[in-house]
């Protein structure tokens, strides 16, 4: 990993991907949700409405899995000081936050018809709602503690990243620890209680916005970088 | 010892501090934090009448009746060990039906009969077309069977 600590090198690999990504991840999705729309049956017990989980729930992985990149990036940061690490953790950030979001609304829109509720406060909801309070305080306190020149987040924050992971696998067990109104996992080591006549769009889509995130990431990564350099060059000619 | 083997043990130590600081909280929430009572709850718990819970479970098998005036309905909520009648006045969820989950709120009479004031409809995890409706989903082998 400490190949990549030089930014240059990071940037001549990260440039040409990030189009890659964007764009095969947008395409991945639009195909996927299209399948989704028109082409899978509707589901014996909730009809149409069932539709809503090719969004909702590559919306819920991303925002764990974003949570779990802050973390990954704030151990790299606080144990091997790697320099890239600090910016990755920030730029992970707001996309993580954006589709914690998308599975609140999305999770919202759907309870209603199905259970009958905007929102109930059960295991899988609350800490769900948890991590979404966890990345605006993350975003609060990487904004504030930006360190001039790193472009990164300062150690308080990496220290806050990964304790906020210790709900990680909290939101995962919720619905087998507790009863709650949202059921249990769908998906699980031993296969799906999904039918597959339904469930092969959603690889589709849980690919596709994965690939999305990781291209908004490498931008908003590539982006903190630029806004380093001219930050330095600024700071070189006011010296004069 | 280097510096960075430090840090990675300082970390790892707080971060196994930290999860076993989440999982005691977790497991003394494991009763308080439950969304529901199950009926085998209410029976070995014991729930006193007039006290707002909610009761989750299965609606019985042919238990839904409706009463005369049209709008109360009377059934059965079962969690496979206890089972406790409950009554509902008002418009009932779409996916409230028998044999499917339901979540009540409300609280026990003096007779033992569950008022709900609010019902919500619990479905499971199991998602497929109706072409296959009415067949089971097998734990072992996970996939769909004709139910027998």
């Amino acid at each position: 990993m400490h190949r990549f600590a030089n930014p240059a090198r990071f940037l001549q690999i990260a440039r040409p991907l990030t189009g890659w990504l964007f764009w095969s991840g947008l395409l991945l999705l639009l195909i996927g949700s299209g399948c989704g729309l028109f082409l899978t049956p509707a589901d014996y017990l909730q009809g149409d409405t069932v539709r809503i989980l090719y969004i909702h729930v590559p919306a819920a992985w991303l925002g764990m899995a974003g949570w779990s990149g802050i973390a990954i990036a704030a151990l790299m940061q606080l144990v091997w000081r790697h320099p890239l690490a600090a910016v990755a953790g920030r730029a992970i950030a707001v996309p993580g936050a954006l589709f914690t979001a998308i599975c609140l609304l999305t999770g919202s829109i759907w309870g209603r018809p199905t259970w009958g509720t905007w929102w109930e406060w059960d295991g899988r909801m609350t800490s769900m709602l948890v991590l979404f309070f966890l990345y605006l305080g993350y975003i609060a306190l990487a904004h504030a503690s930006a360190r001039q020149g790193s472009g990164g987040v300062s150690p308080v924050a990496a220290i806050f990243g990964l304790v906020g992971a210790v709900n990680i696998p909290i939101i995962n067990r919720s619905v087998v620890w507790w009863n709650s109104l949202h059921q249990g996992p769908s998906i699980t080591l031993r296969g799906s209680s999904i039918d597959t006549t339904l469930l092969w769009p959603l690889g589709l889509t849980l690919l596709g916005f994965t690939l999305l995130f990781g291209g908004i990431v490498l931008m908003r990564m590539r982006a903190i970088l630029a806004h380093n350099k001219i930050e330095a060059r600024m700071q070189r000619l006011a010296r004069g | 010892m280097k510096a960075k083997h430090q840090r990675l043990i300082l970390v790892i130590v707080a971060l196994a501090a930290l999860i076993g600081a989440g999982l005691l909280a977790a497991s003394a929430l494991k009763d308080e934090a439950a969304y529901f009572y199950a009926p085998n709850d209410v029976r070995t718990k014991g729930v006193e009448p007039g006290k707002a819970i909610r009761l989750g479970g299965m609606v019985v098998k042919g238990s839904i009746k409706r009463a005369s005036d049209g709008v109360t309905i009377h059934f059965d909520v079962t969690d496979g060990k206890a089972t406790v009648p409950a009554s509902f006045k008002g418009i009932t969820p779409d996916l409230f039906r028998e044999g499917s989950g339901v979540v009540a709120e409300g609280a026990f009479d003096k007779s033992g009969i569950f008022q709900a004031t609010n019902l919500l409809a619990k479905h499971d995890e199991r998602y497929m077309p109706r072409e296959l409706q009415g067949m089971k989903y097998d734990e072992k082998t996970h996939k769909m069977k004709a139910d027998r």
